[in-house]
């Protein structure tokens, strides 16, 4: 926990984020996030940041949990709760907006929606692969961690494995010491 | 459907049941509890929710939550389903960030953590992959067929580059050049938009 902590700033910042963040999930938050947090706060070390989303990744519930895990490491309980609700509660109020329309008229079928998804589907892969980039290279794992990713994406793409025996495989390979 | 009997109570219930199931991911869990136990949502219904809620910026999860939480019982249904989606949650990353922060000092534990992270971003990676995949079969270019085949199938090859150019600027963007999510979203995204809207429209 750190005192030096202006939580409004983080918050104000992933509120900005969460409501950009189009097409991919809460993930492509993260490499902004972490040059916030860690690389001009210095609030966590990359070890730390990274250790968060995989944390996040292992438990139940949605991975935008990885955002109240960092807020609980810089400053508590209140950071948790301040953070979670930076997060979802200005695209939540969104949704609740453009719900009334959406339950009434329905939508996601037109030329102008189809034009915006045929646009988002390359960008939420190639920011998603970003995505992961930022994470190896704070994970800090070096060529072996790389290859390690590339397998651990090798095996969820290819079969129906659940998501939390890879993350099992990875700490077990990395405490035995391969990674 | 509307259905009367829904209430705050029931959404909270139903949407923290499939969040403290989801493991890896909720989404698959949403399917389960909503089209087929609840039979709250058709799966067409499903399926035309989901794409909306990842039009929408936000967690697509999150998203699906509010949507059918305020088709039953308004803006209070649709906190409600939230609420449900995240309470569980929320206590157990916090109890595994305590431990973490227990054991940050065993070295078995940093190395184990280590391989974890990395395996976590390959995760990432599949899904990056999965939806490159997706995205390039749908765009396929077909064997010319009869009255405007060739112009059909241009069109076809422009959208794919279109795309892989798109794939691989927003993948430098956000992970080599850093130049943030913002600026990439806000650059990269009103240029698909009009390119796919108005020069190469799907055909």
């Amino acid at each position: 926990m750190n005192d030096d902590v202006k939580l409004g700033g983080l918050a104000w910042h992933l509120a900005v984020l969460s409501l950009t963040a189009i097409g991919g999930g809460v993930v492509l938050v993260a490499p902004d996030v972490h040059h916030y947090v860690s690389v001009q706060n210095h609030w966590l070390t990359d070890e730390q940041f990274a250790a968060m989303y995989a944390l996040a990744q292992a438990a139940p519930g949605p991975n935008l949990l990885f955002v109240t895990l960092i807020g609980w490491m810089i400053k508590g309980w209140l950071g948790a709760v301040v953070v979670t609700l930076a997060a979802i509660v200005p695209s939540s109020c969104l949704v609740l907006a453009l719900g009334t329309v959406i339950n009434r008229h329905g939508g996601g079928e037109g030329r102008w929606a189809g034009a915006l998804r045929d646009a988002l589907a390359p960008l939420a892969a190639g920011m998603l692969a970003g995505a992961a980039w930022t994470f190896l290279n704070v994970a800090g794992a070096g060529w072996r961690g790389i290859v390690l990713a590339l397998a651990a994406a090798a095996a969820a793409y290819a079969t129906k494995l659940n998501p939390l025996w890879l993350i099992a495989l990875g700490a077990l390979a990395g405490a035995i010491g391969l990674v | 459907m509307r259905d009367a009997r829904v209430g705050c109570w029931a959404l909270f219930k139903v949407f923290s049941h499939m969040a403290m199931q989801g493991f890896g991911g909720v989404l698959p869990f949403a399917y389960r509890h909503l089209v087929e136990r609840t039979q709250w949502l058709s799966a067409a219904e499903f399926g035309q929710l989901l794409s909306i809620a990842q039009l929408l910026p936000g967690p697509t999860i999150c998203n699906l939550s509010v949507m059918v939480g305020q088709r039953y019982a308004g803006a209070a249904g649709g906190f409600s389903a939230l609420a449900g989606l995240l309470l569980g949650p929320f206590f157990i990353v916090i109890a595994l960030g305590a431990a973490y922060q227990g054991l940050a000092h065993h070295p078995l534990f940093v190395n184990a953590m280590r391989g974890m992270a990395a395996a976590a971003s390959g995760l990432i990676l599949a899904t990056a992959l999965k939806l490159a995949i997706g995205m390039l079969r749908s765009s396929a270019p077909k064997p010319a067929q009869g009255e405007g085949g060739i112009d059909v199938g241009r069109t076809l090859f422009w959208r794919r580059v279109v795309q892989v150019a798109l794939l691989v600027a927003a993948f430098i963007g956000l992970g080599v050049a850093k130049v943030g999510l913002i600026t990439v979203v806000a650059t990269l995204v009103p240029i698909g938009f009009l390119l796919f809207a108005f020069v190469w429209r799907k055909p």
